[in-house]
């Protein structure tokens, strides 16, 4: 069982860095069907697949690592954060290596994707808070949703996700 | 890459000087009269001044001086070395790293009590003040003191002193100060315009200065660039005699130095100026050539550098691995050629890289000596401490991390282990009590040992401690090791242990805890009354090791080669038979076997040739049972992420030659991971 380390009152606060004009450039990939969003600034790199190596022992939503340029970086599921199944990869899966702080230290992580969009600018004016029902999945793990086009672009939490501790 | 701070190169520099000084002060306590350590410690302090005054430490340069005066006067024989003096020059030097450190803070009057100490040491009760003001008496020409003398000075200075940031125009003002001068300057040895660097510095001068100032005064102007540069001085107020005063030769009498020295020698009886500066221009270089190459033999790198370099040879490391694979399944023999050639190239880069990043132990078992110094004024014992293996090299990594430790561990030697004067009387041993402090190479080991000849540990103490804290059951039968590695349970240390010397914050604990980060362990023995060793084993790098490539379900593993002892297959018999109890007899006796297939819940079908690779960790040997042993592997060790630090099973990862990563075995967690396993089935079961 995952449990995040703060309680919801003391939420860990990822900085959505909206410019001067409001705007955001994020990079859009898809998950289970939904659509989410990273600020391009973090992306470091897309990967196609690489050979992962499991991590016994390690939990499932980072349950492997792979071979970045000669570092070995975690490999992350966050499908396994939003409750979503694993699922098998396609010929549009690919891995988004993002630089994240984790406990004030840059560390390069892999994100597995279904396919990733593209690069576009998010408006503020059209991002709303996750409402607080009717939701499947835990709101501190959402820092926003942004409609567009009809539906909506999520930005994930990344800082909460990243952070919560196995509980046995 | 920025520029460094130039403030914390002082400080670097600095630190080193306060080791050399320390050291040259604490051997001349031994051997008062031993010329070479006191002038070593002459040399620090000066050099300290000089640099501290050239990075605006003006309080240090000013603090400093007066200790490098007490020194000279030691080092010309005016004055004998006495433990006064060093005491009170040991003392003054924690102020001066005090002024290093917080160069702006106010130190009170700490400085001057200190001086006074020092002053009393060197003349016995005589005024600070003397020692401010007494000149250095340092030639025949201080006997005119109080008249007025006119001097010749003739000086050059090496020709990239300009790039070095020495301004001769100082040094000229500074001379105009000391009273009326004619300044004459030499440009006969100004190239040609075609060769002439203009940064370089082709001038000298010869300076005729009346003063009343004595001869000591003109030194202090070029007391910052003595070392380098060519000085003659001579006195013209007495004609008749004209005896030139042998020039003065620079503080150091390192071997580079002679050759300048010599030279000077003979230049400076010559009473013609023309040629004597010739003969100087014409050598000054090669002198400068002399110091340039002692320069060239250390040179002061980063460590970031270092372990750059070292990510980049442990790439190349990875890189080669994959080209040998590609070559062995080729047929091309060139190909196989070059691929033997570079990975032997690659070898030995690897290896030299190695020992570029090791420092021998003895630059961390110098602090001891300072250490032990204050203990045994504190505790009132009388310590001897005797080093060995220093030459014993070690990751520079390894060293830093482990001075806490160590420090630690002697601080505990000292307040527990050795008991007073008087103790030690009674129980028939000398007074002074013995530390030692060793060092060896064993096979990837490197093994530190502290000894002393105490009380030993009393064990009955211990159990009692344990049982009373609750770290161990009354009545719990333990082998020797296991009780006496108890002193490391946290929590252990009780408040009776917590004295101002066993303080600093450090647990024996954290002790353990660190031996332990750095892949290492700890031994005690330790007889009643005769003294305890403990023995910390810490492998040699931390970067590359030499592991076993080995093959679990689909995964593959590294194991550390140096805890592996032997491979084995694991007999049909055996396999089915240990359905029950994990165990196999080796050589009649019973090893555990752990199959890492199930701790690793592979979910895969077993190998039908299952092996058994028997590691040992410490003193006690397990099995672990694979699927395949692939064989040996240059293993570069990359750490794992935060992500994975809840994965004790796995000290690190590596990447293998055709890309993919294979993750490290942590031996130790693993064979806790099996027992904790077994446990559970028993419990089941």
């Amino acid at each position: 069982m995952i449990e995040a380390v703060q309680s919801n009152d003391k939420q860990l606060k990822s900085d959505t860095h909206w410019n001067g004009d409001g705007e955001l450039e994020v990079l859009t990939f898809d998950l289970h069907g939904e659509t989410f969003a990273l600020e391009a600034t973090m992306v470091q790199e897309i990967l196609d697949l690489l050979p992962e190596t499991m991590v016994p022992g390690a939990m499932p939503f980072v349950g492997s690592v792979i071979n970045f340029r000669g570092k070995v970086i975690p490999l992350a599921d966050i499908r396994l954060a939003f409750g979503m199944d694993a699922a098998e990869t396609t010929i549009d899966s690919r891995i988004i290596v993002i630089e994240l702080d984790l406990q004030g230290e840059p560390t390069l992580v892999g994100l597995r994707t279904d396919k990733v969009n593209e690069v576009t600018t998010l408006a503020k004016t059209s991002s709303e808070a996750p409402p607080s029902v009717g939701m499947r999945w835990r709101p501190d793990y959402i820092n926003c949703l942004v409609k567009r086009g009809g539906q909506f672009i999520i930005l994930p939490n990344l800082q909460a996700i990243f952070s919560f501790r196995k509980e046995i | 890459m920025s520029m460094p701070d130039p403030i914390a190169v002082f400080r670097t520099e600095a630190a080193e000087l306060f080791e050399q000084i320390e050291s040259g002060l604490l051997d001349l306590t031994h051997r008062l009269n031993d010329k070479d350590q006191i002038d070593a410690v002459f040399r620090g302090l000066h050099t300290l001044k000089g640099s501290g005054a050239m990075f605006g430490f003006d309080a240090l340069a000013a603090f400093t001086h007066h200790c490098e005066t007490a020194f000279d006067r030691v080092r010309k024989g005016e004055k004998p070395a006495t433990s006064e003096l060093i005491a009170a020059v040991l003392a003054a030097q924690d102020h001066m790293r005090a002024l290093v450190d917080r160069p702006t803070d106010d130190h009170g009057n700490i400085g001057e009590i200190l001086l006074a100490q020092l002053q009393r040491a060197v003349e016995g009760g005589a005024p600070v003040t003397a020692i401010l003001e007494q000149p250095i008496a340092l030639s025949v020409a201080a006997a005119k003191k109080g008249g007025t003398n006119t001097w010749r000075i003739r000086f050059s200075l090496p020709v990239n002193s300009m790039v070095n940031g020495t301004n001769p125009l100082g040094l000229l003002d500074e001379l105009r100060d000391l009273g009326k001068c004619r300044i004459a300057v030499n440009t006969s040895a100004i190239p040609s315009l075609d060769v002439l660097v203009p940064t370089d510095l082709h001038l000298s001068w010869d300076v005729t200065l009346t003063t009343d100032q004595p001869r000591s005064a003109i030194d202090d102007v070029f007391i910052f660039v003595l070392d380098d540069m060519q000085l003659e001085v001579e006195t013209l107020a007495d004609e008749g005699a004209a005896e030139p005063l042998a020039s003065i030769q620079p503080e150091a009498p390192a071997p580079v130095a002679t050759p300048a020295a010599a030279v000077v020698a003979v230049a400076a009886p010559n009473p013609v100026p023309v040629p004597a500066s010739v003969a100087n221009e014409r050598e000054a270089p090669s002198s400068s050539d002399a110091r340039q190459a002692k320069a060239a033999e250390n040179v002061r790198v980063p460590a970031e550098r270092l372990d750059e370099l070292m990510d980049r040879v442990g790439e190349l490391v990875i890189a080669q691995s994959r080209l040998r694979q590609l070559a062995s399944a080729s047929m091309d023999i060139q190909l196989r050629s070059v691929s033997e050639e570079i990975e032997r190239l690659s070898g030995e880069l690897r290896d030299t890289m190695m020992v570029l990043r090791m420092v021998p132990v003895g630059s961390l078992f110098g602090r001891f000596r300072r250490l032990v110094h204050d203990l045994a004024r504190e505790t009132g014992k009388v310590i001897e401490l005797v080093t060995e293996g220093e030459t014993t090299e070690v990751d520079k990594t390894v060293i830093e991390r482990l001075a806490d430790p160590l420090v630690h561990l002697v601080r505990n030697s000292i307040d527990h282990g050795l008991e007073t004067p008087e103790e030690r009387r009674a129980a028939g041993k000398e007074e002074a009590g013995k530390i030692m402090l060793s060092a060896r190479q064993a096979g990837g080991e490197v093994i530190i040992t502290i000894k002393d000849d105490g009380r030993g540990i009393n064990r009955e103490r211990v159990r009692a401690k344990a049982e009373s804290s609750g770290l161990i059951q009354p009545g719990t039968t333990l082998s020797d090791q296991d009780l006496l590695q108890l002193i490391f349970a946290p929590g252990f240390s009780t408040a009776a242990q917590v004295t101002n010397l066993s303080g600093r914050g450090v647990g024996m604990d954290v002790v353990k805890k660190t031996v332990e980060a750095l892949r290492g362990a700890i031994d005690i023995t330790s007889r009643n009354g005769e003294g305890s060793d403990v023995s910390l084993r810490i492998p040699l790098t931390l970067a590359i090791i030499d592991g076993l490539l080995v093959r679990v379900g689909t995964g593959r593993y590294v194991i550390p080669l140096s805890a592996v002892e032997e491979c084995l297959e694991l007999s049909l018999e055996e396999d089915l038979r240990s359905r029950g109890r994990s165990f196999i007899s080796l050589r009649d006796s019973l090893v555990p076997f752990l199959r890492l297939r199930d701790l690793f819940r592979t979910g895969t079908k077993p190998d039908a040739h299952q092996k058994v690779v028997v590691i040992s960790t410490g003193t006690e040997r397990v099995g672990m049972v694979v699927d395949q042993i692939i064989g040996d592997h240059q293993t570069v060790i990359k750490s794992m992420s935060k992500l994975h630090h809840d994965v004790a099973t796995f000290s690190g990862a590596t990447i293998l030659g055709d890309g993919s990563v294979a993750l490290i075995l942590d031996v130790a967690h693993l064979v806790a991971a099996g027992q904790q396993q077994e446990a559970q089935v028993r419990a089941a079961g």
